[in-house]
């Protein structure tokens, strides 16, 4: 290795992400990140169930979108999370980046889905269905369907570094793909709402509801990240502890 | 509190569902550590940690 | 380009010395149009309604039926390692497997479309709509097909998770294809359909020639 590439390697962000660096720096992240996200949930949950009004439209049934909102954001925030993680995989070929991916794939996948069933409790008072083929709903559907994909593919493969690139090759053509099915199936079938918390002419909606949902919403991602972390660190654990028995194999072998 | 039950059923299995993903994270995380400290203790050393860097 | 032609003079050739693969495959997709009127019934208005989607979807499944093979006896006998040290990039070689995929078991089921026709009762109109559809449609197929191919090549036990990974890819494909069919506004429709098509085919050769490098390494 020249001096060049020695000092190329050691710039703060490869230090960061090292994985054995990852492990130490995260471990004093994980406690405080989790209680954080408890004491929003509860703050959260209070303004949800008994500090804000009904609207005016859908009365009481405001508060399933305290916790549909912060799932649905989180299924795309996931899948973009990654995404990222692909990129890093496939470009820098980044230990830490696979871990990442491949950590965030069963969270995305339950978020999406939570996403889905209050979306279809929801519907069914305000709408009087659980189910419509709907805009969102159906590419929120295909989402959970590539998710799932996704984690069956990671599953299939015992070589895990191999698995890692060959997923990213998927998790990008899927981030290309996703604007491209959001699309088709808007086309195909438009009944949604229409976004209403960001217009051009602010928020739409009162603080009194704007509030509650955004402190849920920064609650469930506080939530996405200490598990994420927590995740990300078993699966270093366990990718240390499977080199160690193959070891263990190698050397019962040799004896 | 015309739609109580739809609330109340959509809290109440969001909680179960993340709750569930929060025990199992942990639950693999407690596995996966036993599992590496039992291998550690049998005196199966990973390469890399055993040179002096 | 000889070297190009010459790869799917080979994969055509191969696959008709092995004989029958693409007549299986019209088989099976005349085989779900005939097994449909039992499921829905023979009322003939309600065939001629759903014929187009059920066309479609006949389609579709003979073509993730068909994905195995794409690259599954290449990388058998080796020829996979010989390739990726061919002369010519690996993304061409992957572009004229998939061209030849195509002409094997996207051109058999298009030839078959009469047979379906007549037996789910379409007329002509909706007959040749279906058609074309599936003539700018199955090009994306094929394309994402080969993706899903060259991401399960090193899988032994591969066979089912290609079509899991590549069905939700391919909702818009079937969504315009059945768009453009239904009259009214098929016009945007068709074009969608062409622009995936061609967006599809063109990058997928790329990500399909980086996927069978990885699982190659």
């Amino acid at each position: 290795m020249t001096l060049d590439a020695a000092a190329k390697k050691s710039n703060w962000f490869s230090r960061l992400a090292h994985p054995g660096q990852f492990l130490s720096w995260s471990r004093p992240l994980v406690l405080p990140l989790a209680v954080l996200s408890a004491l929003l949930f509860a703050i959260g949950l209070w303004l949800s169930f008994f500090a804000s009004p009904e609207d005016y439209q859908m009365g009481d049934m405001v508060r399933v979108m305290y916790v549909h909102v912060p799932n649905a954001w989180l299924s795309q925030f996931v899948y973009g999370v990654m995404a990222v993680s692909a990129l890093g995989t496939l470009v820098w070929r980044h230990p830490l980046a696979d871990v990442a991916g491949k950590a965030a794939a069963p969270l995305g996948a339950v978020f999406t889905a939570l996403a889905l069933y209050t979306g279809a409790l929801w519907g069914r008072p305000t709408w009087g269905t659980f189910w419509e083929w709907d805009g969102r709903m159906t590419s929120t559907l295909v989402l959970l369907l590539i998710y799932l994909g996704i984690i069956a593919l990671w599953r299939a493969f015992d070589d895990q570094l191999r698995a890692a690139r060959i997923v990213a090759i998927v998790t990008l053509v899927g981030a290309i793909n996703i604007p491209v099915i959001k699309f088709s199936v808007d086309w195909w079938n438009t009944l949604h709402q229409p976004a209403s918390i960001f217009t051009a002419k602010g928020p739409r909606m009162p603080l009194s509801i704007l509030t509650p949902l955004l402190i849920m919403a920064i609650a469930f991602t506080l939530l996405f990240l200490t598990l994420h972390i927590v995740s990300m660190r078993t699966e270093i654990f366990r990718r240390r502890a499977e080199t160690l028995s193959r070891q263990a194999a190698l050397s019962a072998e040799a004896n | 509190m015309e739609h109580a039950v739809f609330i109340l059923w959509a809290y109440l299995g969001v909680a179960v569902l993340v709750a569930a993903l929060v025990l199992y994270v942990a639950w693999d995380a407690r596995r996966v550590a036993a599992r590496l400290k039992a291998l550690e203790a049998r005196g199966i050393r990973r390469r890399s940690a055993g040179k002096a860097s | 380009m000889r070297a190009f032609t010459a790869l799917i003079a080979r994969d055509l050739r191969l696959s008709l010395r092995i004989g029958g693969e693409a007549l299986t495959l019209v088989l099976f997709f005349v085989m779900i149009g005939v097994i449909v009127p039992f499921a829905i019934g023979p009322d003939k208005g309600q065939l001629a309604r759903l014929a187009p989607g059920i066309v479609w979807i006949a389609a579709f499944l003979s073509m993730l039926l068909g994905l195995d093979r794409l690259f599954r006896n290449d990388d058998d006998d080796g020829s996979l390692l010989l390739f990726r040290h061919a002369a010519i990039p690996l993304e061409a070689i992957v572009a004229a497997k998939t061209i030849a995929h195509w002409l094997l078991t996207a051109l058999p089921l298009l030839v078959a479309t009469p047979v379906l026709a007549i037996l789910l009762a379409m007329d002509f109109e909706s007959w040749w709509r279906t058609t074309f559809s599936l003539l700018l449609g199955t090009p994306a197929l094929v394309a994402f097909g080969a993706l899903g191919a060259a991401v399960t090549v090193s899988l032994r036990r591969g066979g089912l998770i290609a079509p899991v990974l590549i069905l939700p890819l391919c909702v818009p494909v079937l969504i315009f294809g059945v768009g453009a069919i239904s009259g009214g506004s098929s016009g945007p429709a068709l074009l969608f359909l062409a622009a995936i098509s061609l967006v599809v085919s063109t990058f997928a050769p790329f990500a399909a020639a980086l996927a069978l490098r990885v699982a190659g390494d």
